[in-house]
């Protein structure tokens, strides 16, 4: 492992599959959304390493799409928090497995 | 010549990072033991979030392995990148977690257990998905590009850019950001209008 690169991709990749497994097995719904924040930091770690150690950094493309993604990553967050203190109010449940019917 | 309170060296932080980065140009720390390091806590963090059977401390370890990846960033000499994630995840979307946890009484474990029924296939899942990029990534190796130099930008540079080239999805992210506060704020107070009428 000579390129450092490879050591963050490596990172990166271990953290995704964290989030993806604690999105998949989790009941809590509130679980669900943090393994999906998890894996949206994972590919901003992988955006941030590419435009380190990619050539031309003075354009600052993978900065700006880690930037931008944090910022939409933020607004998910937001309306994804809301959503589940909203179904909690109606079902008095925040388990995605009881969760199991389109109209109240 | 060096400073007494700094063991006889100038400047101890400069010459560590001096030897890491040196070390790390000739392969022998192959990037240094602070990305190791960093690396622990933002993967340790990120498996008790996921693994914590108290949702309280779970939303503590989240903060944990943001803060982790944030120092990640730093080290990649994206000190921007770094300080907007320690802003927006450590200081606003941890806090949104907890109050969503609270106020979901989430704190109280369930009888059923925390995992769900079908977590095996879960589990084997992401168990694939990080063998596949794990495999690519190692066998990608000798493509990968590599530049040492250290890019030096600076934030009137990313200031220059966010208002000129990319001016117009500043704009969308900003009507995004408008449009998602205002709808999470009515959404999560719709029971109320219900009990109005």
């Amino acid at each position: 492992m000579t390129n450092p690169l490879t050591g963050y991709l490596l990172v990166a990749a271990l953290l995704f599959a964290i989030g993806l497994a604690g999105a998949l097995t989790r009941r809590n719904a509130i679980l669900v959304l943090i393994g999906i924040e998890l894996m949206l930091n994972a590919a901003n770690l992988n955006l941030i390493a590419f435009w380190r150690y990619g050539p031309h950094p003075e354009m600052l493309t993978g900065m700006m799409f880690a930037i931008f993604s944090i910022a939409v990553a933020a607004a998910e967050a937001a309306v994804g928090l809301g959503l589940v203190i909203s179904i909690y109010r109606h079902a008095k449940t925040t388990d995605v497995e009881q969760m199991n019917r389109m109209k109240g | 010549m060096g400073h007494p309170l700094y063991f006889g060296y100038e400047h101890p932080w400069r010459e560590f990072d001096r030897f890491l980065r040196e070390s790390a140009g000739k392969g022998r720390l192959a990037v240094g033991i602070v990305f190791y390091l960093i690396s622990a806590v933002a993967v340790g963090g990120a498996l008790a979030a996921v693994l914590l059977k108290n949702l309280v401390h779970c939303a503590l370890a989240l903060t944990v392995a943001f803060l982790g990846l944030a120092l990640l960033f730093l080290q990649l000499d994206a000190q921007f990148a770094g300080f907007a994630q320690i802003l927006v995840y450590v200081g606003a979307v941890a806090i949104l977690v907890v109050f969503a946890i609270l106020l979901t009484r989430g704190s109280d474990l369930p009888k059923e257990g925390v995992f769900s029924k079908s977590w095996v296939v879960g589990l084997a899942i992401a168990a694939a998905v990080f063998a596949v990029l794990g495999w690519v990534v190692l066998q990608a190796g000798p493509w990968l590009p590599n530049e040492t130099a250290v890019p030096a930008v600076t934030v009137n540079q990313i200031g220059q850019a966010l208002m000129g080239r990319y001016v117009l999805p500043l704009e969308i992210v900003a009507v995004l950001l408008t449009a998602a506060l205002l709808g999470a704020v009515i959404v999560a107070m719709h029971e109320k209008e219900g009990t109005k009428q």
